[in-house]
């Protein structure tokens, strides 16, 4: 009994750190964020966050709902794994639009555009084909005898 | 190849260029290792009755508790979002070694630090709480809890219940450090820092800093109050360092020569890193200055018979040397395992800023804020004994 | 073609506009499962990773320019980046490696005679073991039940454990966001039936999205056919990008 009295203040400490470590329970329990742990060890709802981001290029299918012509040309020429907004950039905002010839895209600048694909490095592929521009045309532009859409001249 | 754009040399992965732990996540390990050490030097008078270091016991847990406080600091400094550091409490990621930094961290603190500070002065505080006034008196009651029992009874159930928090601790303060050092051993995408020697050597150099550190505070203390100093204890001291340095140099020549002698796919890289940007603070400062010289001062020290007097000059230098190598190991760790590329084909540089939150200002104020809340400590909890002798 | 253009491009605009809107309006709702919502995409039916042919890749930066636009990726920092390799001999020589703005320009012509060298487009691997994932301390980036290593940028303490972990240089700090960003394979386009940004532009097919739990996927031929190879291999993370034609001297 008297080994209890004198560790009285033993007792005290433990208490607090008892309701320290209750405090921290209870506080646990309604901080921990929403959905936590739902799939794993992370926040569930964060994958319909990150799902929400917008869209800027909307793919090649979308493309050839409209542009059907162009995409038939392109399938049957050298440039079929060519992406349209490989080219003619990011084409979301147009596609989208209720006025797609309000957002037209620009044409691109066919000379900076076909060089960088095309101009020679010698790190390059050794098939693919690839020139020095000013050599290959003296400074002509490309699509003077290229259709970009079916680059092979003649075709 | 000896492209220079933003201080890179060779070819970095593109996001490798900016550095991402700066100088004070080295402060971090090297505040957490003066801690461990200081603990370590306190438990050596309690649990394996060294009697001779008995007036730096008090002055050794004190200090510990100082730099335990100031450790989360540079951390949270450090942190992108400090205000969510909570979250490490509420979702702990069981997989991450750093998850249970809040958790060790706390535990050292409440259940080992202030618990055994409290009981070994708990006669004093019941004192205090009645020889003062004023605002003190009012924190010393509080301190006591409610409770004045110091009867002998009293008294020696505590002293019981010490050693054996004590005993808990010395687990706990090499969980601590050796913990710090597995945040760094374990990342095997870095070969600079993967290496299970890691929690092993940040150890040992904690235990060295923390021995260095409390023997540096007592002998100032000691000529800032005008005491006489006790010269076997601090000599008890000295000899503790010398050979906790022994095996701490042991153990990294150890790993460089297992580095060395296995040559991996790393080491050209990290070899030719050492050569060149880290060679002043990794070969000059770390090694030379900061460990063969304490050494051999040390081993001076314990070899010839010296005058007290010289003695004491040479722990002082040899001390602070030691404090600038533990201090230039961490910094070599966190920074140089950050200055080459994993690609292992190029380096970059680290620019050290002077007053943004990351710079030098901030880490020299958190390297200063522990000496400040030590000096409040001694105030309030004097660690001296009733036995010294005015110089 | 059995679908009107009209009726296609409807089809089309409804499936790019509407779940995102879907998504935003369930985002209100109690969060339910993910399965019980009322769009077509099944995580679990999914196994995301990504195939590039080394020999294709002719480095002209489309792949990065685009994620840079669809990602908001910040300047100087890469989900993406193509670097060139110039590989001397297999001695002691080290590889000569660059990648200036990531590739996102292309590479000005380096002519060494006798040298080898290659465009390797790097991003994310996508690990089914992620060594990031592991270091995380909060559970603030994970792997999806698809495959996919995302980010919780709500959630992100900004610690940068997780860059110190990744093998390859993945990941960098979002300098306003001030937490950790990386590539999320386009996430939200991927299960909108989308392919990513990078694959979208790329004008060789040298990456291509691949899903493995599809059984008509291409990539099921790919990986039988060819000799394919992951990046660090002994870094043991379960890569999910597969290379074909890697030399080994790739890092």
């Amino acid at each position: 009994m008297r080994w209890f009295r004198d560790a009285g203040h033993l007792g005290r400490v433990a208490l607090l750190l008892l309701l320290g470590v209750g405090l921290f329970v209870v506080a646990r329990h309604f901080a921990v964020p929403r959905g936590f742990g739902q799939y794993g060890h992370y926040r569930g709802p964060v994958l319909k966050e990150i799902r929400a981001h917008p869209v800027s290029y909307a793919g090649r299918e979308v493309c050839e709902g409209c542009h059907s012509d162009v995409a038939e040309k392109l399938a049957g020429g050298r440039h079929k794994t060519v992406g349209c907004e490989s080219c003619h950039g990011a084409q979301a905002a147009h596609a989208n639009s209720d006025d797609p010839g309000a957002h037209k895209p620009p044409l691109p600048n066919a000379l900076a555009l076909c060089a960088r694909c095309h101009q020679q490095n010698h790190s390059k592929p050794k098939n693919f084909p690839q020139v020095d521009a000013m050599e290959h045309s003296g400074g002509e532009k490309c699509t003077s005898c290229h259709n970009p859409h079916q680059p092979k001249p003649g075709a | 190849m000896q492209s220079l754009i933003h201080g890179v040399q060779g070819f970095m992965y593109p996001n490798e260029v900016e550095l991402q732990w700066s100088v004070l996540i080295v402060l971090y390990p090297f505040i957490t290792g003066l801690v461990a050490g200081a603990f370590i030097l306190a438990s050596l008078e309690r649990v394996f009755k060294v009697q001779a270091v008995k007036p730096t016991y008090r002055l050794a847990l004190l200090t510990a508790l100082a730099f335990l406080l100031v450790a989360p600091l540079p951390l949270q400094l450090h942190l992108g979002h400090p205000e969510r550091s909570f979250e490490m409490y509420l979702t702990p990621h069981t997989s991450s070694a750093m998850a249970m930094f809040g958790f060790v961290y706390l535990w050292y603190l409440l259940v080992v630090l202030l618990l055994e500070i409290w009981l070994d002065y708990r006669a004093d505080i019941v004192r205090l709480a009645s020889s003062t006034r004023g605002w003190r008196r009012w924190v010393y009651r509080a301190l006591t809890l409610g409770s004045s029992n110091v009867s002998e009874r009293a008294l020696r159930i505590d002293e019981r219940a010490g050693y054996i928090i004590t005993l808990i601790g010395i687990p706990s303060a090499f969980l601590l450090h050796g913990y710090v050092g597995f945040i760094f051993g374990s990342v095997k995408a870095n070969p600079w820092w993967s290496t299970p020697m890691m929690p092993i050597v940040f150890l040992f150099s904690a235990m060295v800093s923390g021995i260095a550190v409390v023997m540096l505070l007592y002998m100032a203390l000691v000529k800032l109050r005008g005491v006489r100093i006790d010269v076997p204890c601090v000599d008890t001291i000295a000899k503790y360092l010398f050979y906790t340095f022994l095996i701490d140099f042991s153990l990294e020549m150890v790993d460089l020569l297992h580095r060395i002698y296995e040559a991996d796919e790393s080491f050209k890289t990290l070899d030719f890193m050492v050569q060149t940007r880290l060679y002043a603070s990794q070969v000059v400062l770390q090694i030379l200055l900061g460990t063969c010289l304490p050494l051999a001062l040390l081993a001076v020290t314990q070899i010839f018979r010296l005058r007290e007097g010289a003695r004491i000059a040479l722990y002082w230098i040899a001390g602070s040397l030691t404090l600038i190598g533990i201090f230039a190991m961490r910094w070599n760790v966190v920074i140089g395992g950050q200055l080459f590329s994993k690609s292992f084909l190029g380096y970059t540089t680290y620019k050290l800023d002077f007053i943004t939150r990351e710079g030098l200002v901030p880490a020299i104020l958190l390297t200063l804020l522990p000496f400040a809340i030590l000096w409040v400590l001694v105030k309030l909890l004097p660690p001296w004994l009733a036995d010294e002798v005015k110089a | 073609m059995s679908l009107t253009r009209r009726e296609l491009i409807e089809k089309a605009t409804k499936f790019i506009l509407l779940t995102p809107a879907a998504a935003a309006a369930l985002e209100a709702l109690d969060s339910g499962s993910i399965d019980t919502m009322p769009d077509k995409y099944k995580q679990a039916e999914h196994w995301w990773a990504m195939t590039i042919d080394v020999e294709k890749c002719i480095g002209c930066g489309a792949c990065v320019q685009a994620c840079a636009k669809e990602n908001q990726v910040p300047d100087g920092h890469y989900r993406t980046w193509v670097e060139r390799y110039v590989i001397d001999g297999y001695g002691d020589e080290q590889p000569e490696v660059d990648s200036p703005d990531g590739g996102m320009h292309g590479f000005p012509d380096k002519n060494r005679p006798g040298a080898k060298t290659f465009f390797v487009p790097k991003l994310c691997n996508h690990c089914a073991t992620s060594p990031c994932v592991q270091v995380c301390p909060v559970g603030a980036t994970f792997e999806s039940p698809d495959g996919v290593v995302l980010v919780d940028e709500s959630y992100c303490l900004g610690c940068r454990y997780c860059v110190q972990a990744c093998p390859y240089g993945c990941r960098y700090i979002h300098p306003e966001k001030q937490t950790v960003d990386k590539c999320t394979l386009c996430y939200h386009r991927i299960t909108k039936g989308l392919t990513t940004a990078c694959c979208e532009v790329c004008p060789t097919q040298a990456r291509v999205l691949a899903d493995l739990k599809n059984p008509n996927d291409p990539v099921h031929e790919f990986l039988r056919n060819n000799a394919v190879q992951v990046l660090k291999p002994h870094m043991a993370t379960h890569s999910k990008v597969y290379y074909r034609n890697l030399d080994g001297a790739v890092r």
